[in-house]
């Protein structure tokens, strides 16, 4: 495995042993109990898909996981850590909308946590720009965001997640705004550069598809609660034409998108 | 630029023109309204004493904007970290918009005396309210989406303000300020008819019971030049401050 540059504190791996775990999650939200019960187990290291429909508390989920919100009921723990602010410390979320800061450059924004954390910025920069280099991103570090592609800003959108250094990922529909194609594309992508940096990850997305070709295990939620859990535990290597139609796989899409309806 | 200048300077040379005509045609005496021809011969004639007059009110406008801004830039934010204060003290930045300045000129030249403070604190008094209001606009403006990323990303209240919501707030300052240095030279003016000695508006209230109006219009025509300009200082400071804006505009 590759030696992560950005680790948080040197020495210390990434993950520990708790992951992310949920029971019995409730929110209201307007009087709607938007989560009602949820339970959840994210391994540490492991990757775990949220699949469902618009409105099912996808990001109500990861709000609570992120320690940006209490939950009404239930208990929500991070690295065996159920305080927000713990949470909070062990998270970074990575929003739908790349939400890169128009007045930084793409590598200026990718720096952001590390110079949230105090290091100066040629600091940042000096640890951030190999990242650039390995994950494909070379050229592009001295450009603003209105002058990169859809594709490329979330890459660096993700990278500047990645760079936080925190334990858990949380990737809010990351790809929800790209065009076919191009989504296709980041989701090799995002497989790779997850090879390269491991991290505990949640991945909410409505793409079933995605969820099955990124994830370990894939949680259907419905009506507040998770009402099917798959285990991916096909073969992902290959050309994706050939992993999305093969049996084993079908068969793990149809089980899901039934639970989704 | 000059395809943009183009139709607006062609009504205005049209207008000037028809004013020099109707004013030559129906003989009007200068006193009562001069010909633009009358105007350019007052600029010419009187040159040196609206030069010095231009320099006065010149500092007064940009020592007074300036001062504006600073004091606008500091509320504005105070105003962004204590709600408590921005409940208490905004309706009253508000309500004392209502009080006119006029009237306030000649009791700060009670108060300040006969230089150039009282006049720079009615120009301050005129430019504070559009900047401070941009300000608090501006920074109340930020994407909350974006402040809750910076959370998730070490960002700290300090942090957040640094990062994002200061740099989001620049083009709301920047309307705020240019909207202000239209209003500094009428600012200038007022000051100086409460009380003073030299500048533009101490010209045309001397050119008055003169009958001088070719004068008074001369002054008057470099007050709207001196606006012009610090608005197009402030523009190009725009620029250089927020290039980002340009670039997603071309994007």
């Amino acid at each position: 495995m590759a030696q992560s540059t950005i680790e948080a504190r040197p020495g210390e791996t990434p993950a520990t042993e708790a992951g992310i775990a949920a029971a019995g999650l409730v929110r209201v939200l307007g009087g709607r109990r938007v989560l009602d019960g949820l339970d959840l187990v994210v391994p540490a290291g492991g990757r775990a898909g949220i699949v469902g429909r618009s409105g099912a508390g996808k990001s109500t989920l990861l709000s609570l996981v992120a320690g940006l919100a209490e939950p009404d009921g239930g208990t929500v723990a991070v690295g065996g850590d159920a305080t927000a602010a713990g949470r909070l410390a062990r998270c970074a979320l990575m929003p739908q909308r790349d939400c890169l800061l128009p007045w930084r450059t793409a590598l200026d924004n990718a720096c952001l946590a590390l110079e949230n954390r105090g290091l100066p910025r040629s600091e940042a920069h000096r640890q951030v720009a190999p990242l650039f280099a390995r994950l494909g991103l070379q050229g592009a570090e001295r450009l603003r965001p209105a002058r990169l592609s859809g594709g490329m800003r979330q890459r660096v959108a993700f990278i500047r997640t990645l760079c936080a250094g925190k334990e858990t990922l949380l990737l809010d529909e990351p790809f929800g705004a790209l065009d076919a194609i191009t989504r296709a594309e980041l989701q090799e992508w995002l497989a790779a550069a997850l090879d390269a940096e491991p991290r505990t990850v949640l991945l909410v997305t409505h793409d079933v598809e995605e969820a099955l070709l990124l994830c370990d295990r894939v949680h259907v939620l419905a009506a507040g609660r998770v009402t099917l859990e798959l285990d991916v535990d096909v073969r992902r290597d290959g050309p994706r034409r050939e992993i999305v139609t093969s049996a084993p796989f079908v068969e793990l899409r149809e089980r899901a998108l039934e639970a989704i309806e | 630029m000059i395809r943009r200048a183009g139709p607006p300077l062609l009504l205005l040379a049209a207008a000037v023109g028809l004013w020099q005509l109707v004013v030559v045609l129906a003989d009007v005496p200068d006193y009562l309204f001069p010909a633009p021809s009358a105007i350019a011969r007052s600029l010419a004639h009187d040159s040196r004493l609206l030069a010095s007059a231009t320099a006065v009110t010149v500092r007064e406008i940009v020592l007074g904007f300036l001062l504006a801004a600073a004091f606008a830039l500091a509320i504005g934010v105070l105003l962004h970290f204590s709600a408590a204060l921005r409940r208490a003290l905004l309706p009253l930045l508000v309500l004392s918009q209502t009080i006119p300045t006029v009237l306030l000129a000649p009791v700060l030249a009670i108060l300040l005396g006969y230089g150039i403070e009282p006049k720079l604190v009615v120009v301050a008094i005129v430019c504070f309210f559009p900047i401070v209001v941009g300000t608090v606009d501006g920074l109340r403006s930020a994407d909350p989406e974006l402040v809750r990323m910076m959370r998730t990303l070490h960002g700290g209240r300090l942090a957040i303000f640094r990062r994002v919501e200061l740099p989001g707030a620049l083009p709301a300052i920047f309307s705020g300020a240019r909207v202000a240095a239209t209003y500094a030279a009428v600012g200038a003016v007022f000051g100086e008819w409460a009380g003073s000695s030299a500048g533009l508006g101490f010209v045309i209230l001397q050119a008055q019971p003169a009958l001088d109006t070719a004068r008074i219009f001369a002054a008057v025509l470099i007050l709207c030049a001196l606006a012009l300009a610090l608005y197009a200082l402030v523009t190009l400071a725009e620029r250089a401050l927020v290039p980002w804006q340009r670039e997603a505009a071309n994007a």
